[in-house]
């Protein structure tokens, strides 16, 4: 074997680069060429088609940009006016902040199903009348409470009771909206005079959008920073590429675990103020079928569901998409039926595409 | 077909990977009804050659016939349809489904679809019979069976096809005595029907007592063809299988004992069933080598001392205890493992070089949670070009990286934390030649600045010219303890494979 000489001649060469913490015995040239040919950029520099497929969530915002061209073509009038995005906007905003904490979870290497029976629950628990008594302000860290208390549950269900996600959550969905009914007596709860604070979220403008435009806004930011600029993001893409790394790497997965479920309840809480704000109820219905929503725009943002990979970005793209569709639909006159088959195709296509740009970036 | 012309015939076999090349020109030739072993150390090639010729790896040049025709085994399915069989050394069963399910999964006898259950189970019941285990019932689960049941379940479902040459990858790892005898009984029968098999094992025992020829691979070619399996001396296989002069890659120890402070002491380590009663200490300055076979214990000791396994026992790191079973406390204690299953274990694959080094030190870098990634890329480059990881791209996704430069990332994620103590298991798995040496002088510098190491190897070699210090283990016991200096090769290796210690 040709190679067997690189070694021998490597240790024998009296260099010793005194560089940093260790001093590292250097390889001789052709070991170094070697090393360098089995790795793969020489095929020179990407075209400028290559390059632009590296433009992270490009085809997302083609996809946008497609829907937006559409609706100008089939309603013009309607479409782009300050209202209508407006009302994208505030539609999107619940589901939005859901869809954050979702990521986090997604990315971590969980799922989360509770997500839209939890903001129920903490909806209904904001609204009963004993809660409401003491203003609007308890109101808001009631539903954040709760949200966050249930997150906590599934956390430490799945972290420390070993159950898979997927049941310890399924379970947690069917409970929560259990209870919603149960406090709220299956009747919907409005929000009472003096709390109307709550209602002014939606009311009041700044910049002609809704507050609540500005907390979705704010979450997904935070998320963002979150996810990108704290070990604790790192941490979750870790523990959701590769548990068993993290934890040989002195990550405590278990309890890691429990934080990014926490984090989603927390969201859901969140979510809770801004469905009240937006409907001035509490009630047990709310938020049905919110987890397909924010899983769906979770995975066309292009999160593995396997975790490990997927941003936040990515994630709100993939949601506005899916806004966009129903807005479109809606204005256009078309039943919902078809645009619920519209949405299915939509999940298959965006999967089908990731997974051929997945391909050849590898 | 004479009886004595070749049933299978390699010729010429290479396998290049990204980084090494796995084999490079191996002959192989097995005749009808005989039981052909295949030696080598880890890394010879053994894992690969078999791989080749079930029909899950491409052979890059080299020709295989089969009974005198020339094959192509570009599949499980096309080796399967010429009648090669593998068992491989982690069965591979389905543990939901029954006996029968499992000895026909994939070509179930089935009418217009439906599955002919009844007629699968009678099949099974005399594939079992013909083994010699009519006890085992074909609706159990294979799930509920035994690991010696599940080998004989593998064996039924290799002879549920038209088999003329069986593969067994150290069939006898999970068996005991008894049931080995068992496995050779049934080998035996197989070869009297003219079938043939390729028997790999570690254990020259068992080769000698089962074995017709054997073919010694190292370092990816063939050294030896067609000895007689009962009379080559040990020493002459030995040599064979190590007669590489590796000696001059390691660099130079140390002079005289370690006199360091002790780092790690291990006070009658046990995890029942695996290992028992192992006591041993680690000075900082000092590389300790774990000397023994797969299946030995030795990969279970260094999880048990990192706590990523329940032990009885004492582990403790400079004068502190370590909990068992949390691998947080054992981090936070000053220790660092590079584990064996490098990509399954160490690394996040899709992630940066950058990313994987800072894993274990986010701490460092974080201010009330917040991430200082300017410092942490310096710090990911400086290491980077110290350790000489190519290419040095700090940014590029590791799984890019080969596997001498993802095993040099995972020791820079240990190396920018300063830790006190190092495991190191197989860290040179799947490494070649050529990058071997520097990782052998990175380990070597990091003893000299103070780092104990406990090292892990299948490579007799590498632990004693690395290790100051040589701890020999069989089957869960350490036998022997002895300076590296002291100890060579053939004598450790005849302490592991044939237990007769001194």
């Amino acid at each position: 074997m040709e190679s067997a000489k690189g070694p021998v001649e490597a240790a024998e060469s009296p260099a010793a680069n005194a560089k940093g913490p260790v001093e590292v015995v250097k390889p001789s040239a052709d070991e170094r060429g070697r090393g360098e040919a089995s790795g793969h950029r020489s095929a020179g520099r990407p075209g400028w088609p290559a390059r632009l497929g590296e433009v992270p969530h490009l085809g997302l915002v083609a996809a946008l940009a497609l829907l937006a061209v559409v609706g100008l073509v089939t309603v013009p009038d309607s479409f782009a006016t300050g209202s209508n995005l407006v009302s994208i906007l505030a539609l999107a905003a619940t589901i939005g902040v859901i869809t954050v904490g979702a990521t986090f979870v997604i990315i971590g290497g969980g799922i989360d199903l509770s997500v839209g029976a939890v903001m129920a629950l903490a909806s209904v628990w904001a609204t009963t009348l004993a809660t409401q008594s003491y203003g609007p302000l308890v109101m808001i860290v009631c539903a954040v409470l709760v949200g966050a208390g249930a997150g906590l549950v599934n956390g430490w269900l799945i972290a420390y009771g070993r159950l898979v996600p997927f049941i310890a959550t399924l379970a947690m969905l069917v409970a929560a909206r259990g209870l919603a009914q149960r406090m709220s007596d299956r009747k919907t709860q409005l929000v009472q005079q003096g709390n109307e604070m709550i209602v002014e979220l939606s009311t009041t403008r700044l910049l002609g959008l809704p507050l609540l435009v500005y907390v979705f806004a704010l979450v997904v930011v935070a998320g963002w920073v979150v996810l990108n600029r704290t070990t604790f993001g790192r941490r979750t893409y870790a523990v959701g590429g590769n548990p068993e790394a993290a934890r040989l790497a002195g990550i405590d997965v278990r309890r890691h675990t429990v934080w990014l479920y926490a984090l989603s309840g927390l969201c859901c809480g969140i979510a809770a103020v801004l469905i009240m704000a937006r409907t001035t109820t509490g009630s047990s219905t709310h938020g049905d079928l919110y987890e397909l929503d924010a899983i769906a725009a979770v995975i066309i943002g292009g999160t593995l569901l396997t975790g490990g990979r997927g941003s936040i970005v990515g994630s709100i793209l993939g949601l506005l998409i899916f806004t966009v569709i129903t807005n479109l639909f809606i204005l256009n006159g078309l039943n919902t039926s078809d645009q619920l088959i519209a949405k299915g195709l939509i999940i298959v296509v965006a999967v089908l595409l990731q997974r051929r740009s997945l391909r050849s970036s590898t | 077909m004479s009886e004595n012309s070749p049933l299978l015939l390699m010729k010429g076999i290479v396998k290049q990977f990204p980084g090494v090349r796995a084999l490079d020109g191996v002959d192989l030739e097995v005749l009808p009804g005989e039981v052909h072993c295949l030696l080598g150390q880890n890394g010879a090639g053994k894992s690969t050659l078999i791989k080749t010729l079930a029909g899950a790896h491409q052979p890059d040049e080299g020709t295989i016939t089969l009974g005198g025709e020339p094959v192509r085994l570009s599949s499980p399915i096309a080796a399967i349809r010429l009648g090669i069989s593998t068992i491989y050394q982690e069965l591979d069963l389905v543990e939901g489904l029954s006996v029968a399910e499992n000895v026909f999964l994939g070509h179930e006898p089935a009418r217009l679809g439906f599955v002919g259950q009844g007629e699968a189970n009678r099949a099974t019941r005399a594939l079992l019979a013909r083994l010699g285990h009519g006890e085992i019932r074909p609706t159990t689960q294979v799930g509920r069976l035994s690991p010696a049941a599940r080998q004989v379940v593998s064996m039924a479902r290799a002879l549920s096809h038209d088999t003329r040459l069986i593969i067994m990858d150290e069939p006898s790892a999970a068996l005991a005595h008894d049931e080995v005898d068992n496995l050779f009984r049934i080998i035996r029968e197989l070869t009297a029907q003219g079938v043939a098999v390729v028997y790999i094992s570690h254990r020259l025992e068992e080769i000698r007592q089962i074995g017709d020829r054997v073919t010694v691979l190292k370092d990816g070619r063939t050294v030896a063809v067609g000895l007689p399996a009962k009379d080559t001396p040990t020493r002459q296989i030995v040599s064979l299988m190590t007669g590489r002069n590796v000696e001059h890659v390691f660099p130079p120890r140390r002079d005289g004992p370690a006199t360091g402070e002790e780092v790690l002491r291990v006070e009658g380590l046990t995890v029942p069933g695996v290992f028992a009663d192992v006591s041993f200490a680690v000075r900082a300055g000092e590389i300790v080598g774990l000397a023994g076979l797969v299946g030995s214990g030795r990969s279970e000791i260094i999880e048990a001392v990192y706590g990523a396994r329940r032990f009885s026992g004492r582990v403790v790191v400079e004068g502190r205890p370590v909990r068992r079973g949390g691998t947080t406390g054992a981090v936070r204690l000053g220790m660092g493992l590079a584990p064996e299953e490098r990509k399954a274990q160490a690394l996040l694959l899709d992630q940066s070089v950058t990313r994987n080094i800072s894993l274990a030190s986010l701490g460092r870098y974080s201010r009330f949670g917040w991430l200082d990634r300017r410092r942490e890329a310096e710090d990911a480059r400086a290491l980077v070009e110290t350790l000489d990881i190519r290419p040095p791209d700090p940014d590029r996704p590791v799984k890019t990286l080969s596997g001498g430069n993802q095993q040099k990332a995972v020791l820079a994620r240990w190396l920018l934390n300063g830790r006190k103590l190092l495991l190191l298991d197989e860290p040179t798995r799947g490494v070649d030649v050529g990058a071997r040496a520097e990782l052998y002088a990175v380990i070597r510098e990091l003893a000299e600045k103070g780092v104990g190491v406990l090292l892990v190897s299948s490579e007799v070699p590498e632990v004693l010219g690395l290790a100051d210090r040589v701890l020999v283990i069989r089957e869960g016991t350490i036998i022997h303890q002895a300076d590296a200096g002291d100890l060579d090769e053939h004598r450790v290796l005849d302490m592991i494979m044939e237990g007769s210690a001194l």
